[in-house]
């Protein structure tokens, strides 16, 4: 029996060390989440219907005003520090022809309009969600927050958080080309 | 001088519990109940370890109104809590439902606990018979002549019983 103990196959013997290993993994790629990133229910699912008036325009913006073209719906507010951070990338999606939607959430006209005049308005059109009210059928629950929506007016993805320019590069353009493809 | 920092310092250190006040009005004790059970189940999504009962964010004071009004207009609790993860997910959910997303979560710890019971049986099993065979080759002779005259003599004494 002593023999046979030691003629244990090196797998076995080499067991715990691989099941400490994949602990390891896991925990490791545990700390690499970042809890905050909650997932969006709303994927895949048409925008919840809405109506909001416009920030220093007449008229009203709407679920069906989000049809036929690739929207970005981008959540911000003078209030959020972070909206600066993003302002760049966001003006510099508005220059290549994006349809840009600004959804002022949870500010004051004034203190928006003062904000856009500063840092310069890359929004075709801002609606204003003043109490917030809106911003909890769209399950948002900070700023600044970018929904993608696709030409069905389907939200395709949810960026919590400032854009930046790798999220351009690794999921927005990839997606935007695929909702292209769809299209065509 | 010393006083007076030690003033600042203890200040410093007093936690602030400030709970939001509730000022809703409710028709009925149950429907109270009700309020105070979905938000405390419902988790707020700015300051993840609070409910949105004990969450000053404004949010969860936005998700309050929320619930106070559902429940004014007479909304089940089931309804509510499926507006809540229409909306935010399961992530709102302090107690999430099973579904195989969720096994891991639900049955985990069970299996876990499952395994490391079965290797300490392993190992207890093992190391018993690793002692009852530590002899040496002529012991285990031994042993199975005795064996075989014990043998031998029940079925002798067997016999001559008959």
């Amino acid at each position: 029996m002593t023999e046979e103990t030691q003629k244990k196959s090196p797998l076995k013997r080499f067991m715990p060390l691989i099941i400490f290993g994949l602990l390891v993994a896991l925990l490791w790629y545990g700390l690499g989440l970042n809890p905050r990133l909650v997932p969006s229910p709303l994927i895949g699912k048409p925008a919840p219907e809405f109506e909001l008036p416009l920030l220093n325009a007449s008229g009203k913006f709407s679920h069906e005003d989000l049809k036929g073209d690739i929207t970005l719906l981008n959540v911000f507010a003078s209030w959020c520090f972070a909206c600066r951070q993003e302002h760049q990338a966001i003006t510099q999606l508005s220059r290549k022809g994006f349809r840009v939607i600004g959804f002022n959430y949870k500010d004051k006209a004034a203190d928006a309009t003062a904000w856009l005049r500063q840092f310069g308005n890359p929004y075709q059109v801002v609606a204003q969600d003043l109490d917030g009210r809106v911003g909890i059928d769209w399950g948002v629950y900070g700023a600044p927050e970018t929904f993608v929506i696709d030409h069905n007016g389907i939200v395709r993805d949810k960026r919590i958080g400032p854009v930046d320019q790798e999220y351009i590069s690794e999921k927005l353009m990839p997606l935007v080309q695929q909702i292209r493809s769809e299209q065509s | 001088m010393r006083v007076i920092m030690f003033l600042v310092m203890a200040l410093l250190l007093t936690p602030v519990f400030a709970a939001p006040v509730v000022t809703y009005e409710f028709a009925s004790e149950e429907q109270e109940a009700l309020f105070n059970k979905l938000s405390n189940e419902l988790r707020c999504l700015v300051c993840q370890n609070q409910a949105i009962s004990d969450s000053n964010a404004d949010l969860a004071k936005d998700l309050r109104d929320e619930i106070y009004g559902m429940l004014q207009q007479g909304n089940s609790e089931e309804e509510i809590v499926e507006f809540m993860v229409a909306r935010y997910g399961d992530f709102v959910l302090y107690n999430p439902p099973l579904k195989p997303m969720t096994w891991l979560l639900w049955f985990g710890p069970a299996f876990a606990l499952l395994a490391g019971f079965f290797f300490v049986v392993r190992i207890i099993n093992k190391q018993k018979k690793s002692a009852v065979t530590e002899m040496s080759g002529e012991e285990i002779e031994r042993l199975k002549s005795l064996q075989s005259e014990a043998k031998a003599m029940i079925k002798t004494e067997g016999k001559e019983d008959k």
